[in-house]
């Protein structure tokens, strides 16, 4: 039987359709813990991007922290959280919580380096013209600033999100769900049609929430994005 | 909780999986390198190739590495390729991007002085667009070294003979033993950011008018994973 076959094969047995270890179930499992991640970690990085990008202060810190955050290995992150975890609470400290940590770590730098450069990349005039229209620093931050960078925001939750994902891939390495353990266990079985069929599940989920991205960013840039240098300034950033 | 003993006992077999790691990194960079530069300066001034290269190579960049790894095993088995050619997929945006960028950069004026000075196109290419778009090839040659040693860890999957550190955590969860997980998981980091240092000077010494590039270029964040 060839790969091809085998893969459909693995894909069309109904058995693999249903169950705590389904394709559906490990499906659920790999989005709800890469969306979780991706809203701690924006909870965390948006408001400390916005804040260095409003005052400028902190630019060089952030940008060390996100240099390292980027060198970090993920593989590496999740094995030395997983033992600290697992000390704390034996139950749930091995499956969920090493990758979740790991993911919020590796979420956190594209996050925060795009909202710091989309905010503190407005243009100088326009925050200038915000303020002497009498906005307040809180109205400059909310009405001028964040929508302004709103599309480099939203580039790096792209970056993250991706990263995200083949995070939460790896979690199933060290026993976590997801879909990663369809390629875990096919090459603990060398089963082929399961490796292959994980393979076109994981690739296709994250080219799916890539393209989503892609198109949400679209729609999110402000309808006052017109002008070509505030398009440009933002281009940059991301 | 953490073996010091085990350690001390382990640091030869430390040392080996220290130079596999490197090794496995250096050929996926390498080869990386001279592919992507080949297929850089040829797609560079044609629009359509140069669009599906960019596109063919975000896309493999979007795949989660461990099925790429995966995806490879029905196919060359348990083998070298199968570790090194995912490693050499996702250096390919990376290089892509930055050497494209840094051809992009080249002002058209110098271009055309450069033809008017007689240079012939390969000529040209080495002597003149080359050496411009240097600051950004060695911020892409930085970003891929990183992100490749960390891909390296995740080759572990394919058994003992790879992986390089990563070796140590697959073996340390395999026992459930905290230290040899640690034994690979921290000198993994260290080297990766070690690495990243060291390649950042080297990026600033060579290019000591590009201050503003090194930030642009480590802007383009996010390592695959």
């Amino acid at each position: 039987m060839n790969l091809v076959e085998a893969t459909i094969a693995w894909l069309a047995d109904p058995a693999h359709w249903s169950g705590v270890s389904g394709i559906p179930a490990r499906m659920l499992e790999h989005v709800a813990l890469s969306g979780a991640a991706l809203l701690i970690a924006a909870g965390i990085a948006i408001p400390i991007g916005v804040w260095i990008g409003h005052t400028g202060r902190g630019v060089a810190l952030a940008a060390n922290v996100a240099n390292v955050g980027r060198a970090l290995p993920s593989l590496a992150v999740i094995g030395i959280v997983l033992p600290i975890t697992a000390a704390i609470d034996p139950q749930a400290g091995f499956k969920l919580y090493p990758t979740l940590v790991a993911m919020v770590i590796l979420a956190i730098p594209p996050i925060l380096v795009n909202t710091q450069t989309g905010v503190g990349g407005v243009d100088a005039e326009v925050v200038e013209a915000a303020r002497a229209m009498g906005m307040w620093p809180g109205q400059v931050v909310g009405r001028v600033e964040l929508p302004l960078a709103m599309p480099a925001i939203a580039a790096g939750l792209r970056s993250a999100a991706v990263q995200v994902i083949a995070t939460a891939t790896l979690g199933a390495i060290f026993g976590g769900g997801g879909l990663g353990r369809f390629l875990v266990e096919g090459i603990a079985q060398q089963d082929d049609g399961m490796i292959f069929g994980g393979v076109v599940l994981v690739a296709g989920l994250a080219l799916a929430v890539e393209g989503a991205f892609v198109l949400g960013e679209a729609s999110l840039r402000s309808p006052g994005l017109r002008d070509a240098a505030v398009r440009g300034a933002a281009a940059r950033a991301a | 909780m953490i073996d010091w003993p085990w350690m001390a006992d382990h640091l030869d077999e430390l040392a080996f999986r220290l130079v596999q790691h490197f090794f496995l990194a250096a050929i996926a960079v390498g080869v990386g390198f001279v592919i992507s530069l080949a297929a850089a300066t040829w797609v560079a001034r044609r629009r359509r190739l140069r669009g599906l290269l960019v596109g063919t190579s975000s896309v493999l960049y979007t795949i989660p590495s461990l099925a790429l790894f995966a995806a490879l095993v029905p196919v060359t088995g348990l083998s070298v390729l199968t570790a090194e050619i995912p490693l050499v997929l996702y250096t390919l945006l990376i290089f892509v991007r930055n050497f494209l960028a840094g051809l992009d950069s080249v002002a058209p004026e110098v271009l055309e002085a450069a033809d008017a000075m007689g240079y012939s196109p390969r000529g040209r290419l080495v002597r003149v667009e080359l050496p411009l778009a240097l600051p950004l090839i060695v911020g892409g040659l930085r970003l891929a070294s990183v992100s490749t040693i960390g891909l390296v860890t995740v080759s572990g999957i394919l058994g003992d003979r790879f992986g390089g550190l990563g070796f140590f955590i697959f073996e340390g969860y395999r026992r459930v033993f905290a230290t040899e997980i640690w034994f690979g998981g921290i000198p993994a980091i260290l080297l990766a950011v070690a690495v990243d240092l060291v390649l950042l000077r080297v990026q600033r010494r060579l290019t000591p008018w590009a201050a503003s590039e090194a930030v642009a270029t480590g802007r383009q964040a996010a390592g695959a994973s």
